[in-house]
């Protein structure tokens, strides 16, 4: 039983990420801008289990933050922003823009942890990506979206918070510190601008 | 007396560690000790495991050897989002050192992805801020060497220095207790953590609304406000993204002992 749901989970996953490749292909033949944060060759691997090439996020404008699971008080807000510009956008505009949420804690955040919660906040897996660097790249991937974090002795962290937008070939479009269902309007506009108005 | 022996057979041993001045790397036993930054999560110190360091900053010469081996990192053709634009920029040409540049020279004009390469290059890696600021407080002679006002004194003297003159060599100055050298007086220094120092670079944001930032405990604060030569590379290093670089910002690499 669990390998059948093993294997539904591989079939699965694997059509999602040949859809995700398939709408990188088209953009992914131009040489990558000097400024694309898809320049770090580094892969990542989803609530499923597949590892993917940061690159291959490439191709569509993408929100994007880092987090941890096991995080109670912060975190949740990212998600709840994300939320919010989702709900503020047309349904062409959301075809257009993906979420992608990488975290800071890949000891932990295995694909179950995140499948927990894409599942416990009814995130649509098709415009969402929980990802998990290998722990080595952790700091890089801080680096490239000026992320600046802490692991405390107890295993938490200390972590300063961002929503970065992207364009579809990794430049910065926007970026803001205000997390929560109270959205930054200057950011959305920036969001409604690189989805098609 | 004893101070000065040690600076004359360092002048002594000179050319010989110049020669060696490769990869070097020395050990560094293991230890708790009390950081200059307020840990909220470690009040009785920071633990810092046994560990290997660089014994001197990468050089202009060892940091060329690396960029002819990895091209991807020549100034002109490295992205620009892991190197702004002054990346290298004292080098006469993209894998030359030229005069400007001498090949005992410590690399400046590097920045934190750079750094972090060429150390994952050789199997090493860039040291954290705890493992820097542990080998940081020893002097010549003693592990820790902080509450010594001369001491201390002697380390300010350098960073009041104007950084507009040409750098010295690596390896000049007296190894410290661990038989390290130029913690002080010679470079700032990169560490794998940077981004993990989130003193805020403004003190009109401590305490205000600006704590949502930080999840968790909030920003870092001062333990040992004495201590200035340790607090002013806090600020640099919080101050700066990871593809920033500066005149005098180099690093050194450390190891997992085996």
């Amino acid at each position: 039983m669990t390998r059948i749901i093993g294997i539904a989970a591989f079939v699965l996953a694997a059509s999602l990420s040949s859809s995700a490749t398939s709408t990188a292909d088209p953009a992914a033949a131009a040489p990558l801008p000097p400024d694309s944060v898809y320049q770090l060759a580094a892969q990542l691997t989803d609530q499923d289990g597949v590892a993917h090439d940061w690159a291959s996020y490439r191709g569509k404008p993408r929100v994007v933050s880092m987090f941890y699971t096991s995080c109670q008080f912060i975190c949740p807000l990212i998600i709840d922003s994300d939320k919010a510009i989702e709900r503020s956008l047309t349904p062409a505009q959301l075809q257009r823009l993906g979420f992608v949420l990488i975290s800071i804690d890949p000891v932990r955040d295995t694909p179950k942890a995140l499948r927990g919660v894409l599942e416990a906040r009814h995130l649509d897996p098709l415009r969402w990506s929980l990802l998990s660097p290998s722990a080595a790249d952790v700091r890089a991937f801080a680096a490239l979206l000026d992320i600046r974090y802490r692991v405390l002795a107890d295993g938490d962290f200390n972590h300063t918070t961002a929503l970065i937008l992207l364009d579809a070939d990794g430049r910065l479009l926007a970026r803001t510190e205000q997390v929560g269902a109270r959205l930054d309007m200057q950011f959305l506009d920036a969001v409604r601008r690189a989805t098609g108005g | 007396m004893t101070l000065r022996l040690v600076t004359v057979l360092a002048l002594v041993a000179l050319p010989l560690g110049a020669a060696l001045a490769g990869d070097e790397y020395v050990a560094v036993p293991g230890g708790v000790f009390q950081s200059a930054l307020k840990y909220e999560d470690a009040k009785d110190g920071v633990r810092v495991a046994p560990f290997e360091l660089m014994r001197t900053p990468v050089t202009n010469a060892q940091f060329l050897a690396f960029v002819r081996s990895h091209a991807a990192w020549r100034r002109d053709r490295v992205p620009s989002v892991f190197a702004e634009s002054r990346y290298l920029s004292q080098w006469s040409g993209p894998d030359e050192l030229g005069p400007a540049a001498l090949p005992q020279q410590p690399v400046t004009w590097i920045s934190w992805f750079a750094a972090h390469a060429y150390c994952n290059a050789q199997g090493a890696r860039l040291p954290s801020w705890s493992e820097w600021e542990y080998v940081a407080a020893a002097d010549e002679t003693r592990r820790d060497a902080r509450k010594d006002a001369a001491w201390r004194e002697r380390i300010l003297d350098w960073y009041s220095r104007p950084s507009n003159r040409a750098l010295p060599g690596v390896g000049l100055q007296a190894p410290n207790a661990y038989g390290v050298q130029d913690m002080h007086g010679l470079i700032w220094e990169w560490v794998e953590d940077s981004s993990a120092i989130l003193v805020s670079a403004d003190n009109r944001e401590q305490g205000s609304a600006d704590r949502a930032k930080f999840c968790g405990a909030g920003a870092l604060s001062t333990a040992d406000s004495e201590n200035y030569a340790v607090l002013m590379r806090v600020a640099m290093l919080s101050s700066l993204a990871a593809a920033d670089v500066t005149t005098n910002l180099g690093f050194r690499c450390a190891r997992d002992t085996p």
